[in-house]
């Protein structure tokens, strides 16, 4: 029972945008935030139902309408504090996690109206507790009451992506040394080589970061393991009692077409990485530039190939997503979709690529695709889409952007093949624990679970820590026994 | 940070650097490659691994001024720093049980050439070295190479020293001979390559290539430095940068070696003129003012 008065609104209070026109010309944050009244009048939309249907719809289990209550009454410090106990990176999973399929989706109000905007009031406290910080560190300290079970012990973390983050934060919390080893020279992962400015602001990741820091966890960067120290070795000379690998799923799938060589042509990581990681769009006052088309093709459905349409668009290419399925199937985000829409990407649905053609300088100058029509469905329950014979037709253009999905990086069991990995390179898992086939070792996110999402690489992470408390617990007393 | 030890100019365009990752230098292996990054602004290069030296900790990396990122590499002194410096990456060069070996290098593609030829005589092997330059002033690490290979043959384009000609004249020759090389290693150019592949496939021999294509990360992720190796695209970063050399599709790699030379040129003549604004020298051999300037 809510000790608040509901509000009755039917409607999700609008998330304040940037103008659609004027935001397909710039990388700032397309969504703005709610101000102090947007998100009081949002959070008493919360039944405060019995049965939480959104915590359990949530993979890190945040105990959502215990922090909507203090949102509610005014208390966005205890609001931030309740939620990040939960949660180790709010501000990003409140930008990010395709609430709609999860916490949103269950929502007792979205049986009868919009579902309550857990995600904007997420991002609200998270935000608020930034510009905050003695106030939000104090409630956070009333709420954490400090534990250090795991003293004593040293974890290596493989990857600083939301996984390892995730995993690390909750070890430190517990008291465990831990060492954060990052491949790039940046930390973050794919919060900072893939997800864009627009959509998820590089200077917040490197706040949640800090956060991070606070808890006493370091980071290394420009440390490959694999290459620099093998995960056996981690284990022994770099005297560390556990490892979590979370290496991620970031080596690019291509279509094998003909043309694909062609200049012009690039996966939506090289796109990505080129903008986000190495700041190409300041070229030459950065040294790394990005090549751009006047009109440019992009294949995919997923996140990425919005992420990838938008930031083309940005740069100033007349940009096309091709899809071989319909909008319906489509797994990338609605909001993702709706915002690539109204920025002025346009989309040809049902259409595969088929060969790139190019001219005798090996430049690309437009993409044959054909028409497809959906027939029954395929093992993943999905429509399975056939080609529409003579339907082939040439799509004009200087740009095309692979955006299909991504392999695990193959580093980790090319050197370590005491880790157990399926056919398709994924690590395999105890999916309880996240304990690997090698003993001590544990793994999560998308080295285990293919390319998914940040909050369920966030959820292994979590499990992946609490499997590797407990492995340091028994380790403690079977030393003591 | 990274600090620099040694910064020496081999010839008018190349320059060798010593620099201090001790991790690094206990781990690397002739054949990997390590990526730089300058400062925040800078980009991140791939450069293979020249030579080490495990006492001191240090590792030594060969440039030629190409580009914005090479020309400002060239400015720096020892005691100063490089933001990142990153590896060991790729895998080793696969040098084991070669009893005779040709090793065939080009321009720059000799400096690291070199510590594979160091490598193999170590091991006991017989190496013959075949090298090509332009021409006279361009020629390095001759006397290096001379400690460790049975046989050193230097050419040059313009006849200025050595044998006139391409390094698959003297290879050809040997092959006629009735030389039988088990490994043949080629490092250059794509067409040098190209050529090298060419002759020995018709001979049959083992022929390895290391691909040097343009790269952003060097972890496996973005596919940037992707290159045909039969008829599947294979990342140099984390499956090479060693190829088999007759399976490699070296015209897509050209083709693909061009593609950003545009922005290239562009960058490096904004970094030329921040350079010679400050008051320095970009060494940059291939932009004809620079040049004069240094005459």
């Amino acid at each position: 029972m809510a000790d608040y008065e509901i509000n009755r609104q039917k409607e999700k209070t609008p998330m304040p945008e940037q103008d659609a026109q004027e935001r397909a010309k710039n990388f700032n944050q397309v969504a703005l935030g709610y101000d102090v009244e947007q998100a009081i009048n949002e959070a008493r939309r919360c039944l405060q139902c019995k049965n939480r249907p959104c915590v359990d719809g949530c993979p890190v289990n945040v105990p959502i309408p215990d922090f909507i209550n203090w949102v509610a009454k005014g208390d966005f410090a205890m609001g931030y504090a309740t939620n990040k106990r939960a949660n180790a990176l709010p501000a990003i999973c409140g930008r990010v996690c395709p609430q709609e399929t999860q916490c949103e989706g269950v929502c007792t109000r979205g049986k009868t109206g919009d579902p309550v905007g857990i995600g904007y009031l997420e991002r609200f406290v998270a935000d608020w507790g930034f510009d905050h910080p003695a106030e939000a560190a104090a409630a956070f300290a009333v709420q954490q009451g400090r534990n250090a079970k795991l003293h004593g012990f040293r974890v290596a973390i493989v990857g600083s992506g939301p996984s390892g983050l995730t995993c690390a934060g909750e070890l430190a919390k517990q008291g465990a040394d831990v060492t954060v080893f990052e491949a790039l020279h940046a930390v973050g992962g794919v919060l900072s080589y893939g997800i864009p400015e627009f959509r998820l602001p590089k200077d917040l990741v490197a706040r949640e970061i800090a956060l991070t820091e606070t808890l006493g966890v370091k980071f290394e960067n420009n440390v490959v393991i694999g290459k620099l120290f093998d995960v056996k070795e981690l284990m022994t000379t770099q005297g560390f009692d556990a490892v979590f690998i979370g290496t991620g799923a970031g080596l690019p799938s291509y279509l094998y077409i003909e043309g694909e060589g062609l200049n012009g042509v690039c996966t939506a990581n090289e796109l990505l990485t080129r903008v986000n990681l190495m700041k190409a769009y300041e070229f030459p006052e950065y040294d790394t530039p990005v090549y751009v088309g006047k009109k440019c093709v992009v294949v995919g459905g997923g996140n990425v190939a919005m992420d990838a349409a938008r930031t083309s668009l940005r740069l100033g290419a007349d940009t096309t997503i091709v899809y071989r399925r319909g909008r319906e199937e489509m797994p990338a985000r609605v909001e993702e979709v709706r915002h690539a829409e109204e920025e002025g990407v346009k989309f040809s649905m049902l259409t595969n690529p088929v060969r790139l053609i190019g001219n005798d300088d090996g430049w690309l100058t437009g993409v044959e695709v054909v028409d497809m029509e959906l027939s029954e469905p395929d093992e993943s329950g999905r429509r399975r889409p056939v080609p529409v014979e003579g339907s082939n037709h040439v799509i004009d253009c200087d740009m095309f952007v692979i955006a299909i999905g991504n392999h695990s990086n193959p580093l980790i069991s090319q050197t370590t093949p005491e880790i157990k990995a399926n056919e398709r390179n994924l690590l395999i898992v105890d999916p309880e624990t996240c304990a690997t086939s090698m003993p001590g070792v544990f793994a999560g996110g998308d080295a285990v679970s293919g390319a998914a999402t940040v909050i369920l690489a966030m959820g292994a992470g979590k499990r992946a820590a609490a499997g590797i408390a407990e492995y340091l617990t028994n380790k403690a007393s079977e030393n003591q026994a | 940070m990274y600090l620099i030890e040694q910064v020496e100019q081999l010839n008018p365009e190349v320059t060798r650097m010593v620099v201090r990752a001790p991790q690094i230098a206990r781990k690397i292996k002739p054949g990997q490659f390590i990526m730089l990054r300058i400062d925040e602004t800078g980009e991140r290069i791939p450069l293979t691994m020249s030579d080490i030296d495990v006492l001191s900790g240090t590792v030594t990396i060969v440039f030629q001024v190409v580009g914005a990122t090479t020309m400002r590499l060239a400015q720096k002194k020892p005691g100063e720093y490089l933001t990142d410096f990153v590896g060991p990456l790729g895998n080793p060069t696969e040098l084991d049980n070669v009893g005779k070996a040709c090793v065939i290098g080009g321009g720059l593609g000799v400096a690291i050439a070199y510590p594979l030829v160091k490598w193999l005589h170590s091991q006991g092997s017989d190496v013959d070295v075949i090298v090509g330059f332009r021409n006279k002033d361009l020629v390095i690490l001759e006397k290096e190479l001379s400690l460790s290979a049975s046989e050193l043959i230097v050419t040059t384009d313009d006849g200025s020293y050595g044998v006139q000609g391409l390094v698959t004249q003297p290879l050809l020759e040997k092959l006629e001979e009735g030389v039988k090389y088990d490994l043949v290693l080629a490092i250059g150019p794509i067409p040098m390559m190209k050529a090298v592949a060419k002759v020995t496939k018709e001979a049959g021999i083992k022929t390895v290539v290391s691909m040097n294509p343009l790269m952003i990360d060097g972890t496996g992720m973005c596919g940037g430095c992707r290159v045909k190796v039969g008829d599947k695209y294979m990342h140099t970063c984390v499956d090479g940068p060693d190829f088999d050399g007759h399976q490699v599709d070296f015209d897509d790699a050209l083709r693909r070696e061009r593609m950003y030379r545009g922005f290239e040129r562009q960058s490096a003549e904004h970094t030329r003129e921040v350079i010679e604004a400050s008051g320095g020298n970009c060494h940059c051999a291939s932009m004809a003012s620079a040049v004069r300037k240094e005459a």
